[in-house]
């Protein structure tokens, strides 16, 4: 069986300067990277961090099968019309992923969601998922990147570490940076970090307050109460914070202080018992400040553009993730129309994972029963997924050989600039070959 | 005698280079399978750098080995593991009504395991 569809154009091994290059490993979406590009291969990532050199110097084309089906090679357009039929004779298709794919290909992914009837969710469900129904309750007083590193002076890590999921974050936006009113950079700005552990963050921080693990909600509230003059016990917030009463007065001083202050939170909230009630207490205690002086929050997203896949899936359906499309129109509900939940609890015939990996990281239920029913999943890389799909894709990396949008954490959307041509498809020709044939086969159903 | 500690799965820069690299190469595999154990814990469970434990939750367990915390990350009673197959096998499938697991700050009893001799991967 033949793997490509086109014999590939010859590579040329004359390096060639790539300038200003957007690295999407992370939400910080650092668009100012230089890339020197040899043939199939990148040789250096200037400017790049720790994880952006990983990224760009790791995704060199591999010698696999464009499209794998049961494990057995086969060409792309046999893969599309494999995976069609897995979607259009499902009960309950689950389209999955999307946040490490251009808002191109999100908008496609939705729309195949839409013509089968399926559910449509992110990998935001099992990141910032809370973050996001927290959002709708309270709503988020936020701002952009930039806006950080022009004016904010307080800057507050709550349960995130960038320092090791986020590099560049500290020397890009929210620390170093001199902005037009923190002229002299780190000088002007105080940082805080809250976190049950003193992580590598906590070491850049000017004051670390360490919490009692699972106590975020009550030290939030205890902030909250400070910043509306209500009278505590300051025992009983010791006892329940593991911080003395003064650790919080001291630091709320140092917030109604403030001209710009802001609050990055990580997934030490969303992923710790109390979740979105978590996220909603440090959305509402960013709304309190706002008496007070300017304060903003802002989630630090993961993955590259796992801010895309929220905007594309809420201007698709009018809401963020965890969509069932099932009776034509959309409906939003998280714990119910979820990925982890639909397939831990057996519910999901079929599923098509866009750029995620969720037999590595989901829970052993869900994996159990991933494993169980056909699905199709699209990766430049082979990894646990993609070894379990029925159908297997290896497409071209986005950023690195596929040009497109992202949204970088704060929402602002970032072109791409690829580097070098891959032999392999983009995910976006599949959807849309999958698209194109899942509508066929759902009008020859009606007729 | 198994002694009960809160677990924090999280990121590493290492694993998070190791997905760019390859998530069946080395560095990625090598970074998920280390347990992070505060020194005191260590200390006092009498456990060295290399011995394996097993960690059970009330969804799952696992058999890893450990390394001691650096430069005070950990408190005594915390264990860390980056994110990966063994820390999701410890997760439980309730959601809550989030759409998100408890994935972070769960109980899991340790216990040491000094005969243990791990299965080779096939």
């Amino acid at each position: 069986m033949a793997t490509a569809e086109t014999s590939p154009p010859p590579v040329s091994e004359e390096i060639k300067v790539i300038q200003d290059a957007t690295c999407t490993f992370c939400g910080c979406v650092c668009d100012d990277i230089d890339l020197k590009v040899q043939g199939h291969k990148i040789i250096e990532a200037k400017r790049a961090c720790v994880l952006g050199t990983a990224w760009f110097l790791g995704h060199e084309i591999e010698d696999r099968p464009m499209c794998l089906i049961r494990g057995q090679e086969a060409s792309v357009a046999e893969g599309i019309e494999r995976a069609s039929q897995i979607l259009t004779e499902a009960k309950y298709p689950l389209i999955y992923g999307m946040s490490d794919t251009t808002v191109e290909s999100q908008r496609v992914a939705v729309g195949i969601g839409d013509w089968i009837g399926g559910l449509v969710d992110t990998t935001t469900s099992v990141c910032h998922g809370p973050s996001g129904m927290a959002f709708q309750g309270v709503g988020e007083v936020t701002c952009s990147l930039g806006e950080v590193r022009n004016r904010g002076d307080l800057i507050i890590f709550w349960g995130a570490n960038p320092a090791e999921s986020h590099p560049r974050h500290f020397t890009k936006y929210s620390l170093m940076p001199k902005g037009m009113f923190v002229p002299r950079g780190r000088k002007d700005r105080t940082c805080v970090v809250v976190d049950v552990r003193k992580t590598k963050s906590a070491k850049a921080a000017d004051i670390f307050v360490q919490i009692k693990p699972r106590k975020d909600f009550e030290a939030l509230w205890t902030l909250r109460a400070l910043a509306n003059g209500v009278d505590l016990d300051p025992e009983e917030v010791e006892r329940e914070t593991g911080q003395p009463f003064t650790v919080w007065t001291d630091l709320m001083d140092r917030m109604k202080a403030a001209r710009f202050g802001v609050i990055f939170f990580g997934m030490g909230l969303t992923m710790t018992r109390g979740k979105h009630a978590n996220t909603e207490a440090l959305m509402a205690l960013t709304r309190d400040m706002n008496k007070h002086t300017r304060f903003v929050c802002k989630a630090n997203r993961g993955h590259g553009n796992v801010s895309g896949a929220d905007n594309v899936v809420t201007w698709r359906t009018g809401y963020p993730f965890g969509v069932n499309l099932a009776r034509g129109y959309p409906r939003f509900n998280p714990g119910e129309y979820t990925a982890t939940d639909v397939l831990a609890r057996k519910e999901a015939d079929a599923a098509m994972i866009i750029a995620a990996d969720p037999m590595a990281n989901f829970s052993q239920p869900a994996r159990e029963h991933l494993k169980s029913i056909p699905y199709i999943a699209f990766d430049p890389k082979e990894t646990p997924t993609t070894r379990a799909a029925e159908v297997a894709f290896t497409v071209a990396t986005y950023g690195i050989n596929v040009p497109g949008t992202v949204y970088r954490m704060d929402d602002v959307p970032i072109p791409l600039r690829p580097a070098f041509d891959s032999p392999n498809p983009s995910d976006l020709s599949i959807l849309n070959g999958i698209e194109k044939r899942v509508r066929e086969l759902k009008a020859a159903e009606v007729n | 005698m198994a002694e009960t500690f809160i677990i924090i799965p999280g990121r590493t820069s290492r694993q998070g280079a190791g997905i760019s690299e390859g998530k069946f190469k080395q560095n990625y595999q090598d970074e998920i399978t280390q347990l992070q154990v505060a020194p005191e814990d260590m200390q006092r469970l009498n456990l060295q750098p290399g011995d394996w434990v097993r960690v059970s939750s009330e969804s799952g367990q696992i058999e890893v080995q450990i390394k001691p915390a650096k430069g005070g990350e950990l408190p005594p009673g915390l264990l860390f593991i980056a994110y990966g197959d063994l820390s999701s096998r410890l997760m439980g499938a309730d959601t809550h009504g989030s759409g998100m697991p408890t994935s972070k700050g769960f109980d899991v009893e340790m216990v040491a395991l000094p005969d243990y001799k791990p299965t080779p991967a096939t």
